[in-house]
């Protein structure tokens, strides 16, 4: 057995060093092997979400089947405005980003702390909207559990006048505000998470970290944020636009 | 007899200068590591840490059913000490016991890499864990929480007054510690391997983590929103499990077991894993049926998924689901199977030695099959109404559970204990406590089976007094049972220091992990392996021994 020398030679010399660039870990042999840990990493991570998400769209589906009615009911009651709005928002944050990590790419620091700062307005914007959104739901005593009263949803509004409830089913429009706070909820803590990411992203390619040909943090993140994004492009049309055409 | 103990190179054997023990020294360089190996062992201290926490638990429970009333605790305690027994083994050492520690040890080793992948990931899965390990001793001193481990609805949201969203919350951080270590195990195996070693290189324990890694990635997320959603209906009160708001408690059940029977295969799976490299060493043969054995770990994972309403046969689900339900379970039992006669065929004309490791696989054999079979007899229909909710389930699990997986861990411990710390446990008290756990086990779950027959239901505190000569056994037997898992603990601690010198490959194995020096360098191999042999090639072994032999001498 030489490991014994090997093993003594190592401890004195320490880590063999290659020509390398500063930000590859000791453990991965190149960086296109280490970039595609990270981007295969990432990929994992959002089937997880998918899944846990997943929990919330089951139960979506079962109680949207039994309660159609007050799920209609509770659909109108939204702003279609505020998620409109918030959907374009998205959308286009979800393009900013994807110029951020091209900036990266093509190593222009300017580029992208601009495309950065544009997707961070943009992900405020959204979760302003959001927030105005809940207030209002919070005003019209439509949060369960809190303050929760169906009254408003038992009768038609100006915009939709067939909307009549049953007070049983009337009450089941709580199930869905449930479910409509739950999702949007989760939603609106991934987009916090990845605002504050991304600030802290923004304040390392400030010093130009990410424009040297280390972009695989700027790409994974573009990863998750696109991921938030197809989030709430299937909530929208779940929670917004039940039955609107009627 | 067994010859394999004194091998060439162990009587000359040294501990090398420079290992992943000694690189660094002190508290923060073990805190801040970054080294699987070092994370392998500050999981090994803390798992065993709980295992004696719920272990303590288990004893107050089999101390209160030594007499038919309720005499050492009252009902109300029993239930928390079900219940806090229940939560610390499944989520504190159960799902994380294989995986974090000889698996996290082994795996890169194994597919010839210096680190995981994700090494700072790694120790956040530590730190998640042992904050949720916090989380959960402080819910058991302010009070304790007494909804058994499966927080039922709506009894967990409406009815009891204890520590449900604490609890809740401390399995939901051990959730993401769990996640965590599947996704490196799975980047690591698939991005990491070493030249030449290919998918059907790898060793059957790499194949079985792989497998129970996918059902971590898949599974627990689920069980983390169902936590959510019963945190909030418990807090704000939000009405998904609520049936007088129009939710639905079977909702819950359906969420919670989707999650939690693959975690039982999440648990059983690196099991498995250590006993193909453990009865392939010690039969000095090639597994039977390699490609078979490693699909099966995999077929397991994916039917794993399809079974869990097998869990609420009895809550109201429609005949036609029960159905299908039963049927599945009935076909998970396949590549159980397969394992157990691809094993069997292992040790068919293979040169056996009985060491400790190959002890507590061959009690892993026999009672991983009593508990699979009577896994099958639970997945049938009329069986199901008349056993369910029982002492037999208590006994079915068990014998899974602690007679598959706890032996399996076990038998690991002992396998790579030469590996980890460099120096042998102590061969003759360590056979004696692998017959001792395996007497000891019998003797404490097969009166329970019969319990269960005669229709004693599980979780109560008292029981009619014509049940107590099987609970008097089985209290007995825990007893026997506790000393075989405290001499262990003892013995192992004490080969730390006076354990003789391992050398580096004691058992004359084939894996990646055997032909480095042991313990290993920080670094793992010195330079990048290059792999030219299958796993199992013992012939390979030989020539390479002998080519060294030559060289030295």
């Amino acid at each position: 057995m030489d490991s014994h020398t090997l093993a003594a030679q190592t401890g004195e010399i320490g880590h063999v060093e290659h020509e390398h660039p500063p930000f590859l870990r000791h453990h991965f042999e190149n960086v296109a092997q280490q970039r595609e840990a990270a981007t295969f990493g990432m990929w994992l991570f959002l089937l997880t979400e998918i899944m846990f998400f997943g929990g919330l769209f089951c139960a979506y589906l079962i109680f949207r089947n039994w309660y159609y009615p007050a799920f209609v009911a509770g659909s109108h009651s939204l702003h279609i405005w505020a998620g409109t709005l918030n959907t374009t928002l998205l959308i286009v944050s979800s393009f900013t980003m994807a110029m951020a990590v091209h900036a990266a790419e093509v190593r222009h620091r300017k580029p992208l702390l601009a495309w950065m700062i544009a997707t961070i307005i943009l992900g405020c914007g959204f979760l302003c909207v959001k927030a105005y959104e809940w207030h209002d739901e919070w005003v019209e005593h439509h949060v369960p559990g809190l303050n929760f009263n169906p009254a408003t949803l038992e009768h038609g509004t100006k915009a939709y006048p067939d909307d009549n409830l049953a007070p049983d089913m009337a009450q089941k429009t709580s199930i869905y505000f449930s479910l409509y706070f739950a999702m949007t909820g989760m939603h609106a803590l991934h987009m916090i998470i990845g605002v504050s990411l991304l600030t802290f992203l923004l304040i390392r390619a400030w010093g130009g970290a990410y424009t040297s040909g280390h972009i695989a943090p700027v790409e994974n993140f573009g990863l998750y944020w696109h991921f938030v994004d197809i989030v709430w492009i299937f909530l929208f049309p779940l929670l917004y636009l039940i039955s609107r055409h009627q | 007899m067994s010859t394999i103990v004194s091998l060439p190179d162990q009587s000359t054997a040294t501990l090398p200068k420079v290992s992943y023990l000694n690189k660094e020294y002190g508290l923060k360089s073990w805190l801040l590591t970054g080294d699987h190996k070092r994370i392998a062992v500050l999981y090994m201290i803390s798992i065993t840490l709980f295992f004696f926490i719920g272990g303590a638990m288990a004893a107050l429970i089999r101390l209160e059913l030594l007499t038919p009333t309720t005499d050492l605790l009252a009902a109300d305690t029993y239930n928390k000490v079900f219940t806090a027994h229940g939560l610390i083994m499944v989520f504190f050492f159960l799902v994380p016991s294989v995986p974090a520690t000889i698996g996290n040890f082994c795996i890169p080793i194994m597919v010839g890499a210096k680190d995981l992948a994700f090494p700072k990931i790694n120790l956040l899965s530590w730190y998640l864990y042992i904050a949720a390990g916090i989380m959960m001793i402080c819910v058991l001193v302010f009070g304790g929480v007494d909804t058994g481990w499966t927080f039922t609805t709506p009894l967990s949201t409406h009815y009891l007054n204890t520590n449900v969203v604490s609890a809740g919350l401390a399995v939901f951080l051990a959730g993401f510690s769990s996640i965590f270590t599947g996704l490196n195990f799975i980047v690591t195996i698939h991005r990491m391997r070493a030249p030449g070693m290919t998918w059907f290189r790898l060793p059957l324990f790499v194949w079985s983590h792989y497998a129970a890694s996918i059902l971590m990635v898949l599974g627990t997320p689920v069980l983390a929103i169902t936590l959510v959603l019963v945190v909030l209906e418990r807090t704000i009160g939000i009405g998904v499990f609520d049936p007088s708001k129009g939710g639905d408690p079977l909702l819950f059940q359906h969420l919670f077991w989707f999650y939690s029977h693959p975690a039982v295969y999440i648990m059983i799976l690196p099991g498995m894993g250590v006993i193909s490299e453990v009865i392939s060493t010690f039969s000095r043969k090639r597994v039977f049926g390699y490609t078979a054995v490693a699909f099966s770990s995999v077929a397991i994972a994916v039917f794993g998924f399809f079974v869990w309403a097998h869990h609420m046969f009895i809550m109201g689900i429609s005949n036609y689901s029960a159905l299908v339900f039963s049927l599945l379970t009935m076909l998970v039992a396949v590549p159980s199977a397969i394992k157990i006669f691809n094993w069997s065929a292992t040790l068919y004309k293979g040169s056996i030695t009985f060491e400790t490791p190959m002890l507590y696989a061959f009690g892993f054999l026999g009672l991983f099959t009593i508990g699979g079979l009577t896994g099958v007899f639970l997945g049938s229909l009329g069986m199901d109404i008349h056993l369910t909710e029982t002492y037999f389930i208590v006994a079915h699990f068990h014998f899974v559970m602690v007679g598959g997986m706890l032996m399996a861990y076990l038998s690991g411990v002992h396998f790579w204990w030469p590996k980890i710390t460099g120096r042998m446990y102590p061969e003759g008290v360590s056979k004696l406590a692998a017959v001792i756990t395996f007497v000891g086990f019998i003797l404490t779950f097969f009166p329970q089976f019969i319990l269960g027959y005669l229709g004693m239901p599980r979780r109560y505190a008292a029981y009619p007094p014509e049940f107590q000569v099987l609970n008097v056994f089985s209290s007995a037997g825990a007893t026997v049972l506790g000393v075989g898992y405290l001499l262990p603990l003892l013995y192992l601690t004490w080969s730390l220091k006076y354990g003789k010198i391992a050398g580096s490959n004691p058992w004359q194995a084939t894996g990646l992990e055997w032909q480095i020096q042991s313990p290993p360098l920080t670094e793992n191999f010195a330079e990048t392996p290059i792999v030219t042999h299958e796993a199992y090639d013992y012939e390979w072994l030989a020539n390479k021994t002998r080519n060294e032999v030559q060289t030295v001498g």
